[in-house]
C-alpha cells in the first residue's frame, strides 16, 4: 500500500472521491501557510498538497505564480517547507509535495527524499519531470517508500500514458484541460475521457487537477476520478482577503462546499 | 580529417537530447506530444532535399546570406590580431536569428501549424519571427518583458508593423526569462495548432539540436570563406553567448578541427563576482530551466536568480545545453566580459571600421581583444579570429547613448 492510498481507499469505502487542496508553503508567510493549510484539514479537504514555491512555474496560471511570488520576496527556502510539510503532517492528513525539478535537485534528489520521508510527506508530485529524466527520483523515492506522481495529458498517447502509470505509486495526476493552472468557469470534456483511458491500464486511484473552483464542479469531476484537485481558487481566498483571518475564513468556507461537493457526486 | 572538408561533429544529442549529463526533456507532460512531433519533423526535413533547397532558397534570396567575411584591418592594427567579421549583421532583419526563424516558419508549415508564438529579450528575435510569420502568413504572438519593451521600444514598433502582437509579461523579472515562461504556458493551452518558435539553442529537445541545425550555416559559410579567402583556418573563432545560438551557428562548423579555438563571451555585467551578471557557465551552477539541464544562475535552493547585462539579448539566466556540454568537454573555452568591456568594444568598432553592432555582439568584439595578446604569445606570431558580428546596433543607439551621454541638443 502507498503512503497516500490510505485516503483514497478511506474514500472510496465512503463512496467519494478524495479532496485533495493545494497551497505553496510559505504563502502568506511560513506560519501562515501553516494556518492555511490546517483550516483546510479542519474544513474537510481530505490530502494537503504542498507547493514548492518556484521562480519560473511554468505551469502555473496567475494565482499560484502570485502566491509563489510572494512566498519567495518573504524568503521561504526548501527547508521551511519540509517545516510545513512535517506541521500539517502533525494534523494527521496525507501530505503530498508538488514541486518543480530544479529546487529538488539542488537541495540533491536522495537528501530530499531522506528529509521529506523523515517529515512524514508522502510524496512528490512532479510537473516538470517526465519518467525519462526521473531516474535519480526513482531510485530515491523506492529507497524511502514514497509515493511519487508524475502527470498525464489529454494529449499523451497511450504507450506514453501506459509507461507513466507504470512509472506512478500512490495516484496518478490527470491534467484535464490542456493548460495551466487556475479556476475556470466550465470543467473540462476532455478529463472524463482521460480518466477513463488511465482507468484501462491502472487500477492505481486517479486525481483530476487543473479548472477545479466550486462545489459543483468538485461533484461533477468526483463523479468520474478518484480525486479532486483544487489549488487556485482556495488560494485566491488568501490572496483576495484583507487579512490572514479572513482569509482562512475564506478557507473554511471554500473547504467545506467542496468537501460537500465531493459527498455529492454526479454520475 | 581534410582541411577542405566541413567537420562531422558527430551524433550529438543522443536520441533523447542529451549532450553527455546536459539537456533532455523537463516539461509537462502535456508537451510531449508536440515536441515529439517537432523531432520528428526536423528529423526528416533534414533529410528532405525539397525542403532543404526550399531552406537555402529563402536564406539566399530572401535572408541574404552568406553573409560576408570582413577583414577588419583597422579593428585589427589595434587588437594584434588578423581579425575576420562574420557580417551576420547585413542579414535581413540585422543579425542571424533570421535563419532560425525561416526555418522553423518552413516546419511549422510543415506541421500544419498556422500560428506562432516566440519570446524575445532584445526583440531580435521578436522582431525575425515576426518577419517569418509575415512572409508565411501565419498569426504571431511575441512575449516580451516589460522591462524589455521599454528598453527596445523600436523593436516592439517594429514587430507591430509587421503584424504581430506583442504582449508585455510583468510577472518575475520582467524580462526574458519569464517571456519565456508564458510562451510556456501559451503554448500548453494552445499547442495543437501553435509552434512556439524558440529564439536560441535552448529549451527543451528538440530545440538545442533544431537551432543548432538551422543557424549552422554561419560557421559553415564562415570555414569556407576562410579556407577561400586566406587559404587557412582561423587560429580562433569568437562569439558571445547569452543563450547561444549564434556562439552554436558559427562553432558548430570548427568543432572537429582540432587547432581552431573555440571563445564564448558571456554577459560578465557589473563584473561574475558580483550579483549582477548574466554569465551562466562562468558564474552559475548546474541545474534545470526553460526544459534542460544546464548552467543556471541559481541560489542555494534552486530558484533563478535575476540577470544583469546592458544588453537585452545576453540578459538570461541559463545557457543552451551544448554550450554546457562544449564547457564541460573542455572543447570551447568561456570567458565573461563586463558591461564596460562591451562597451569599449562597441565604440572601438564603430570608429575603426564605421559599424554599429549591437551590444550583444560587442562582447564577442571585447573577447577577441582580451584573447589576442595571448594567442599571439602562444602561437608566436599574430593570430587570425573569426569574430561573429551577430547582429547590427541600430536597435541600441539609445542605450549606448544614454551609457556614453551623447543623447542631447548640443555636443
Amino acid at each position: 500500500m502507498s503512503r497516500i492510498g490510505v485516503a483514497f481507499e478511506k474514500a472510496r469505502a465512503e463512496g467519494r472521491a478524495v479532496l485533495v487542496g493545494c497551497m505553496p508553503a510559505g504563502f502568506p508567510t511560513v506560519e501562515g501557510s501553516i494556518a492555511a493549510m490546517t483550516a483546510m484539514v479542519e474544513a474537510g479537504v481530505d490530502v494537503i498538497e504542498v507547493e514548492i514555491p518556484y521562480s519560473d512555474p511554468v505551469m502555473d496560471g496567475p494565482v499560484i505564480q502570485k502566491a509563489s511570488d510572494i512566498a519567495l520576496a518573504g524568503g521561504v527556502r526548501t527547508a521551511d517547507t519540509l517545516r510545513v510539510i512535517e506541521a500539517v503532517a502533525a494534523t494527521g492528513a496525507p501530505v503530498v509535495t508538488m514541486t518543480y525539478w530544479n529546487p529538488i535537485e539542488r537541495y540533491g534528489v536522495d537528501a530530499f527524499a531522506r528529509d521529506l520521508d523523515a517529515a512524514g510527506g508522502t510524496g512528490l508530485i512532479t510537473p516538470d519531470l517526465i519518467p525519462e529524466e526521473a531516474d535519480e527520483w526513482l531510485a530515491a523515492s523506492d529507497a524511502y517508500g514514497l509515493d511519487r506522481t508524475f502527470l498525464v495529458a489529454p494529449s499523451s498517447t497511450d504507450a506514453r500514458l501506459a509507461m507513466t502509470v507504470e512509472h506512478c505509486r500512490g495516484f496518478v495526476y490527470a491534467t484535464a484541460i490542456m493548460g495551466v493552472t487556475g479556476a475556470r468557469a466550465q470543467t473540462s470534456d476532455a478529463a472524463p475521457v482521460l480518466v477513463s483511458r488511465v482507468r484501462q491500464v491502472t487500477d492505481l486511484p486517479v486525481g483530476v487537477g487543473l479548472g477545479v473552483g466550486t462545489g459543483a464542479q468538485a461533484g461533477t469531476v468526483g463523479g468520474y476520478a478518484d480525486g479532486v484537485i483544487v489549488g487556485s481558487a482556495l488560494i485566491r481566498r488568501v490572496l483576495d482577503a484583507p487579512d490572514l483571518q479572513t482569509g482562512l475564513a475564506g478557507l473554511r468556507t471554500l473547504g467545506a462546499e467542496l468537501a460537500e461537493g465531493v459527498r455529492n457526486p454526479v454520475r | 580529417m581534410s582541411a577542405d572538408a566541413p567537420a562531422d561533429t558527430g551524433s550529438r544529442p543522443d536520441p533523447a537530447g542529451h549532450f553527455g549529463r546536459f539537456g533532455g526533456r523537463f516539461v509537462p507532460e502535456a508537451l510531449v506530444a508536440a515536441l515529439d512531433e517537432l523531432t520528428e519533423a526536423h528529423r526528416t526535413a533534414m533529410t528532405d532535399e525539397s525542403f532543404r533547397a526550399e531552406f537555402a532558397a529563402l536564406l539566399r534570396d530572401y535572408a541574404g546570406t552568406p553573409s560576408l567575411l570582413y577583414p577588419a584591418e583597422r579593428l585589427s592594427a589595434k587588437l594584434g590580431a588578423r581579425v575576420l567579421l562574420k557580417r551576420e549583421d547585413l542579414n535581413h532583419t540585422g543579425a542571424h536569428k533570421v535563419r532560425n526563424v525561416l526555418g522553423q516558419a518552413l516546419l511549422t508549415r510543415r506541421m500544419g501549424k498556422t500560428r506562432v508564438i516566440a519570446e524575445t529579450g532584445a526583440g531580435q528575435h521578436g522582431v525575425a519571427t515576426a518577419t517569418a510569420a509575415a512572409l508565411f502568413d501565419l498569426e504571431c504572438v511575441v512575449y516580451m518583458g516589460e522591462v524589455d519593451t521599454e528598453r527596445q521600444a523600436l523593436n516592439v514598433a517594429r514587430m507591430r508593423m509587421l503584424g504581430a502582437t506583442v504582449v508585455p509579461v510583468t510577472t518575475g523579472s520582467r524580462t526574458l526569462k519569464d517571456a519565456m515562461n508564458e510562451a510556456m504556458r501559451d503554448w500548453v493551452a494552445n499547442v495543437d495548432g501553435t509552434h512556439y518558435l524558440i529564439g536560441t539553442a535552448a529549451g527543451p529537445h528538440p530545440f538545442p539540436a533544431l537551432v543548432r541545425d538551422f543557424v549552422r550555416g554561419i560557421g559553415d559559410e564562415a570555414r569556407q570563406q576562410c579556407l577561400d579567402q586566406i587559404g587557412a583556418l582561423p587560429d580562433a573563432v569568437a562569439a558571445c553567448v547569452g543563450g547561444g545560438s549564434n556562439a552554436l551557428g558559427i562553432f558548430h562548423a570548427f568543432v572537429g578541427d582540432p587547432d581552431v579555438r573555440l571563445y564564448g563571451f558571456e554577459a560578465g555585467g557589473e563584473g561574475v563576482t558580483t550579483d549582477r551578471h548574466a554569465a551562466s557557465i562562468t558564474g552559475g551552477s548546474l541545474g534545470v530551466l526553460h526544459g534542460a539541464r544546464t548552467y543556471v544562475l541559481q541560489d542555494a535552493d534552486g530558484q533563478t536568480i535575476e540577470s544583469h547585462s546592458i544588453s537585452a539579448g545576453l540578459d538570461y539566466p541559463g545557457v543552451g545545453p551544448e554550450h554546457a556540454w562544449l564547457h564541460d568537454s573542455g572543447r570551447a573555452s568561456y570567458l565573461p566580459v563586463t558591461d564596460d568591456e562591451a562597451m569599449a568594444a562597441f565604440e572601438l568598432l564603430c570608429r575603426t571600421e564605421g559599424i554599429i553592432p549591437a551590444i550583444e555582439s560587442s562582447h564577442a568584439i571585447a573577447g577577441a581583444a582580451a584573447i589576442a595578446p595571448k594567442l599571439a604569445a602562444e602561437l608566436g606570431r599574430e593570430p587570425t579570429i573569426v569574430v561573429n558580428l551577430s547582429g547590427r546596433g541600430d536597435k541600441d543607439v539609445h542605450t549606448a547613448g544614454e551609457y556614453f551621454g551623447i543623447l542631447g541638443k548640443e555636443q
